[in-house]
């Protein structure tokens, strides 16, 4: 793993070969590291052989790669010197701390896939949560109410975003008005999902109250869209204002040296142009959307019930539903509720996934030539 | 593009509907969104003030266990959000930046891509998901590793107190929390130490700089405003983070510094999410009163963390 040749050892050696003396092979590292690791699991072997646990494999590993750095330190500092030796010990602490970020990622997929798999049938894409006691039910209520809710959304997010980002390239270049949307477009990233859900909770309950309207009907899948556009457009605006900023300036004025006008411009040449890219943008910014749940739960509410109007009743989304199925854990029906949720979270991630791997196919397949 | 020339008198381009139309209609979706953010605010905290009110505490039940303040009732709120997240960047700063490292100056060329996408794919992983692991994995597996520093470690006030059977301790909310802001930081952390100038690597490793040695003395250096910017919208996010901590932890509102215990302080966000769907009247109004106060939080650091980029822009080009 690490490359030797590029420095000379702390301390020459006399009449000696200086160039590989004084330093450990290459080979040296992955043999610690092999020997550490099985030094370790033999101990815990003895230690949980006995035991009526079993093995700890979670602390083997863990010693094991305690031991390897520490090995490699010692080892490095006796034939190396400190500057050396220090150096392996960075090398050894960075490299566990990308391995031990992969841990959650493939725990976290690992039980996803293996717990998900038990309700990822045909009853649950084709039944709702009506009636259902200890077992049985479905999530086609969540899954139609998430590409509702998220439909509804992006057909609001889009057309602001995207004009909103015409603007700051085309006409708001240095202008007061396009440096405080610039600004506020960076706050809004940072607006926390749940508040987008009390905005639009209280936007509908005033516009209700404004209009003399029961309260009854306050929780609807329409709110649940506003208060993700809210996150959704400020991800728009960035990523489509990236994507016009790049298209060359030759392309416009050879377009108003033609005579073109200039809204015809933006329409003709320029949007083309950064097509696949804020296409890109915009399936990222749904699949960002598409799993939140904290501002659904609050303006769209949950239900048991299939609801196909965004207008009327509150409407299931897939996340909501994993989070609801998770706390409904009561009685006999307690397992089967757990394995809904999975099950939810499975789908969940699976749309979240196909979404983005569609964006970034989008990007490679309909780049402009010559960008790349 | 307008080149007048001294003589000449300036042309005017033709005024075209076409264009008067596409002016309008981007200029307008710009100021709506200036709009929607005054919205934002100025609705929450309409909707908010009836819990500031004197007199507020005889209509809420929530205000009623707090001493009738609504200072009172927010504080301990407050208190958990912040330890919360702070918990958890004390886990995400060090190893994010490890990968960043890794990924930019460790790892082969050819592997650093999709290392990086691996990293990213963290990043795409709903919360609820997130809630759903921490709180059937990962508390259960790390319960008894809390089991036995609470026997080893207790004197340590932060390890003291009765130690959690389930494990959906506060230390486990901000290793969810952690490992979620994680990719945040790592992208842009990396970002950072690949703009770090060629040059100067070269010119470290060329005077015999180990390779830690050139991270030390020509990257660090130079990342550092980037680095700490990263880690304030890192902590943007696992302030803003509702369901991975309404799922995982067993909340119930004290202010401790205890981590191992069921007794948790509850943060804002996840009050919200487990109170809001029951609640009525003038409850709605406190909480979102609590809304409003954490938009301000995570306003305030990300506003840092923006000047903190701006400064670096205006001084480091």
């Amino acid at each position: 793993m690490a490359t030797l040749h590029m420095t000379k050892p702390a301390t020459p050696v006399a009449q000696v070969n200086t160039l590989t003396t004084g330093r450990l092979p290459k080979w040296a590292p992955w043999a610690i590291l092999g020997g550490s690791f099985a030094v370790s699991i033999a101990v815990f072997a003895l230690i949980g052989g006995s035991s009526e646990a079993g093995m700890n494999w979670a602390g083997a590993l863990v010693v094991g790669a305690i031991v390897s750095i520490v090995a490699q330190y010692v080892l490095s500092l006796v034939v190396e010197g400190t500057r050396q030796a220090a150096d392996r010990f960075v090398t050894s602490l960075v490299t566990s701390a990308f391995a031990l970020a992969l841990l959650p990622l493939v725990s976290l997929l690992g039980t996803l896939v293996a717990n998900g798999l038990a309700r990822f049938d045909a009853t649950f894409f084709s039944s709702s949560m009506v009636g259902v006691v200890t077992q049985g039910g479905g999530g086609i209520h969540a899954v139609v109410g998430t590409l509702i809710i998220t439909l509804i959304a992006t057909v609001i997010s889009v057309p602001i975003g995207l004009f909103t980002s015409i603007y700051l390239v085309e006409y708001g270049q240095g202008g007061r008005l396009g440096k405080a949307i610039t600004f506020f477009v960076d706050v809004m990233t940072g607006i926390p999902s749940i508040v987008a859900g009390l905005f639009a909770y209280t936007l509908i309950v005033m516009l209700f109250n404004a209009l003399g309207l029961p309260l009854t009907n306050v929780r609807t899948g329409f709110a649940g869209a506003l208060a993700l556009s809210v996150l959704m457009i400020p991800t728009v605006v960035r990523s489509s204002e990236e994507m016009i900023r790049l298209v060359p300036m030759d392309l416009r004025e050879a377009s108003y040296a033609l005579g073109v006008p200039k809204w015809a411009t933006i329409a003709k040449i320029v949007l083309p142009t950064a097509l696949a890219g804020i296409t890109t943008g915009v399936m990222l910014a749904i699949a960002r959307v598409i799993g939140e749940s904290a501002p659904l739960l609050i303006a769209a509410g949950y239900t048991l019930y299939m609801n196909y109007s965004a207008f009327a009743d509150p409407m299931m989304s897939l996340p909501v539903f994993v989070y609801r199925s998770y706390t409904q854990q009561v009685g006999a029906g307690a397992e089967n509720m757990l394995d809904l949720a999975w099950t939810g979270a499975l789908v969940l991630l699976l749309i979240v996934m196909l979404l983005n791997l569609l964006a970034r196919l989008i990007a490679k397949l309909f780049a402009p030539k010559g960008s790349r | 593009m307008t080149a007048d020339t001294a003589t000449a008198v300036p042309i005017r381009a033709k005024q075209r509907p076409g264009d008067s139309v596409f002016k309008f209609l981007s200029t307008f979706s710009g100021s709506l969104i200036l709009a929607i953010l005054a919205a934002v605010f100025l609705f929450l905290l309409f909707q908010g003030m009836p819990a500031l009110l004197p007199g507020a505490a005889e209509k809420s039940s929530f205000l009623q266990h707090a001493d009738g303040s609504f200072l009172a009732y927010v504080w301990p709120l407050v208190f958990g959000t912040l330890w919360a997240a702070l918990i958890a960047l004390v886990f995400a700063v060090p190893v994010s930046i490890g990968i960043a490292l890794f990924i930019t100056h460790y790892a082969p060329r050819k592997l650093a891509q999709t290392l990086g996408y691996i990293i990213d794919l963290l990043a795409a992983v709903p919360s609820v998901v997130f809630g759903l692991w921490g709180a059937t994995v990962l508390g259960p597996f790390l319960q008894p590793f809390y089991a036995w520093l609470g026997e080893n470690a207790g004197w340590i006030p932060l390890f003291s107190g009765t130690v959690s059977a389930t494990g959906r301790t506060i230390l486990t909310a901000a290793v969810v929390l952690s490992v979620m802001c994680l990719p945040i930081i790592t992208a842009l952390t990396r970002e950072v130490f690949l703009q770090t100038p060629r040059l100067h690597e070269e010119a470290a490793l060329a005077l015999g700089a180990t390779r830690w040695e050139m991270i030390k003395m020509a990257v660090l250096p130079f990342a550092r405003s980037g680095m700490v910017s990263a880690i304030m919208l890192g902590l943007g996010r696992a302030l803003g983070e509702t369901m991975a901590v309404a799922m995982v932890l067993s909340a119930t509102g004290v202010v401790s510094f205890e981590l191992l215990t069921s007794k948790n302080p509850s943060t804002i966000a996840a009050n919200i999410a487990l109170t809001f769907p029951e609640a009525s009247k003038l409850d709605i109004n406190v909480l979102i009163a609590s809304g409003l106060v954490l938009f301000a939080i995570t306003l305030i650091v990300n506003s840092i963390a923006r000047w903190i980029v701006a400064r670096r822009s205006v001084g480091g080009k």
